[in-house]
């Protein structure tokens, strides 16, 4: 209760201020005080300008060197040595395997963790707010350390790289964000909803299955889709897993291509056309991320 | 009063309950197995690192491959200097923005332009690494640089921001890093400035307060704990934050006072070294023990961000 007092204090005293003078002359300090105020109304609206202008100018140098690349051989074919008209078919079809295999690992874990913490883990239950504060840390650990992670669990043991351990990587990055939208979603449900399912002799698994999750379905798939977009631009957790692969593979016990790392690989190259192909890849990263954004974000608005 | 009997379906429902009870149970216990694992993991891989140097590992300034003998200082102080460039930069903006978009800007505009700076958030470290490399680097190296190292050479700051000028190093990677940071602060902050009750503030411009002293008189200091909050998770994405420094940092393990002089940071170093480092060797374990200090350095950061931004509730 003390910092309202102070902040009231503080319009008191500013109150007296203006009140001694005269509002209709513009005094010496009246004039200051519009100056100081117009500078800094720019400054803030100067701060949001130069954010919306960053995020232009990546858009524009996108767009305007990665459209160039983006042809249906691109598309089409894979990667090759620099002049030999090579694509980036391996590496897209490389980042959909990893990422759709890492989805598959990751909801129904993340799903049934963010239940649990929602539906058996309220107030008093350490082990949930245990839990709860160790996906907050996941959530905001550093992606090249869950690689080094991996990489010391799947990939040095075996001896080799894999797409399955990039899988299991892009898994853990994404299992803390669907953990907590899963528990966020499931708690604005009404208890009176879990009440009724109860009332009418619905066991407790039927309830949170059939009731809950299913008026929450919703925001739980957009957390399932924002863990979808964090997975697809990701490239630490994948250079010491899946570590990228020149030529098309589909097994997942080989290193594999991804976007990311064919971007990471082409874009500091000495050879134009890689450097287009990694344009074109970011060009294409950017905009699927941004697409399951701004679909999320529209289609949770209504 | 009688106990009615359990009858065999119920039984059975009861029984399933239990079993979707543990189920759930597990899941939640791989969250944890996950975070034990990593910790785990990373000590024992940068224990041989640990041991062989000691404490020396922390006071040695040099990391040599050629002699195998390896010190933290130099990447270490290129992710705290660079981390601090970007909040000195990033905070001012997300204040700014997140002023402009809860006191200012219409609901209308706001909600639009709050997506969009959201959006920029969303945007993979990758391709922030490749535009700083293409727009960040060269303005420096062409405008900034060559401006500091005539006229400022032999000024007080001198050895602070002359330095080669090819663009590359903590200056690049700290704006960078801060235009990383800023749209997630912004959106921090916005939600710590719709908590400052109404009244407070209407009642400031109800006796006249300009937009100015609304902002230091009631939003700043009503606000204090939860914008430090925001600075702190921003601090910690930028502490880990690889893949945009490595492209502009320029990747040089030396220790010095140019701001403008190529370096690397913790994690860009694990990123660019780890491909040479052959398993099992001294200087992989050195990575790993990089790789340790940089998670307890993210726990703290977040642990510390959820102090302040609880003691304001």
């Amino acid at each position: 209760m003390r910092a309202p007092m102070k902040q009231a204090v503080a319009v008191h005293e500013l109150g007296s201020n203006v009140a001694q003078r005269d509002r209709w002359s513009l005094g010496r300090k009246a004039l200051r005080r519009r100056i100081v105020d117009y500078l800094a109304t720019g400054a803030s609206i100067a701060a949001a300008g130069v954010l919306l202008l960053v995020l232009a100018s990546i858009l524009w140098s996108l767009l305007s060197r990665g459209l160039a690349g983006v042809s249906w051989a691109t598309l089409t074919r894979p990667m090759g040595p620099p002049g030999s008209g090579g694509g980036l078919a391996n590496a897209i079809i490389g980042s959909i395997l990893q990422t759709g295999l890492a989805l598959l690992m990751a909801a129904p874990v993340g799903l049934m963790c963010g239940i649990y913490l929602s539906e058996y883990g309220r107030k008093g239950n350490y082990f949930a707010s245990t839990v709860r504060f160790v996906a907050d840390v996941l959530m905001s650990a550093p992606s090249i350390l869950i690689g080094l992670f991996i990489y010391q669990l799947l990939v040095a043991p075996f001896g080799h790289f894999s797409g399955f351990s990039g899988a299991v990587a892009l898994a853990v990055l994404a299992l803390p964000v669907i953990v907590r939208t899963t528990e966020d979603m499931l708690r604005l449900v009404p208890t009176a909803m879990r009440e009724s399912g109860a009332a009418l002799g619905a066991a407790r698994w039927r309830v949170t299955l059939f009731l809950c999750l299913r008026s929450a379905r919703k925001g739980v798939m957009t957390g399932v889709l924002l863990a979808l977009a964090r997975m697809g631009g990701e490239t630490a957790p994948l250079l010491f897993t899946s570590l990228g692969n020149q030529i098309m593979s589909l097994n997942m016990n080989k290193p594999m291509a991804s976007l990311p790392i064919a971007i990471y690989q082409y874009a500091g190259a000495s050879y134009d056309d890689w450097v287009q192909l990694a344009w074109t890849g970011a060009l294409l990263v950017t905009f699927g991320v941004l697409l399951i954004n701004i679909t999320v974000r529209l289609a949770s608005r209504r | 009063m009688r106990m009615t009997p359990v009858s065999r379906s119920q039984q059975r429902r009861l029984g399933f309950d239990i079993f979707f009870h543990g189920l759930l149970w597990l899941c939640a216990l791989v969250v944890l197995a996950l975070l034990g694992g990593l910790i785990l993991l990373m000590a024992t891989g940068g224990w041989k690192a640990f041991t062989t140097f000691g404490l020396g590992f922390f006071t040695h300034s040099s990391w040599n491959p050629v002699h195998d003998v390896y010190g933290v200082i130099a990447p270490l102080l290129g992710t705290v200097v660079s981390t601090t460039i970007a909040i000195l930069f990033a905070l001012p903006m997300a204040f700014g923005a997140a002023f402009w978009l809860t006191f200012i800007a219409s609901a209308r505009v706001s909600a639009i332009v709050g997506m969009t700076i959201q959006l920029l958030a969303a945007v993979p470290s990758i391709i922030f690494g490749m535009w700083g490399f293409l727009v960040i680097v060269p303005f420096i190296a062409r405008n900034i640089q060559p401006f500091f190292n005539h006229h400022l050479r032999h000024s007080a700051f001198g050895p602070l921001l002359s330095g080669p000028p090819v663009g590359t190093g903590l200056m690049a990677a700290g704006i960078v890093l801060a235009i990383m940071i800023a749209p997630f602060m912004t959106a921090v902050m916005t939600d710590v400035f719709k908590a400052i009750p109404p009244m407070l503030r209407e009642s400031a411009f109800g006796l006249g307060a300009t937009r100015w002293e609304v902002m230091h008189k009631i939003v700043v200091p009503w606000s204090r704990n939860g914008m430090i909050g925001a600075v702190v998770l921003g601090m910690g994405r930028a502490l880990g934050e690889t893949m945009a420094v490595t492209f502009i940092i320029g990747n040089v393990t030396t220790v010095g006072w140019s701001l403008f002089a190529p370096r690397s940071t913790v994690a860009s170093l694990i990123a660019l070294q780890f491909p040479e480092s052959p398993a099992g060797s001294l200087r992989l374990s050195s990575l790993m023990a990089l790789g340790f200090i940089l998670m307890l350095l993210s726990c703290v950061s977040l642990v510390l961000a959820r102090f302040l931004r609880g003691k304001r509730q």
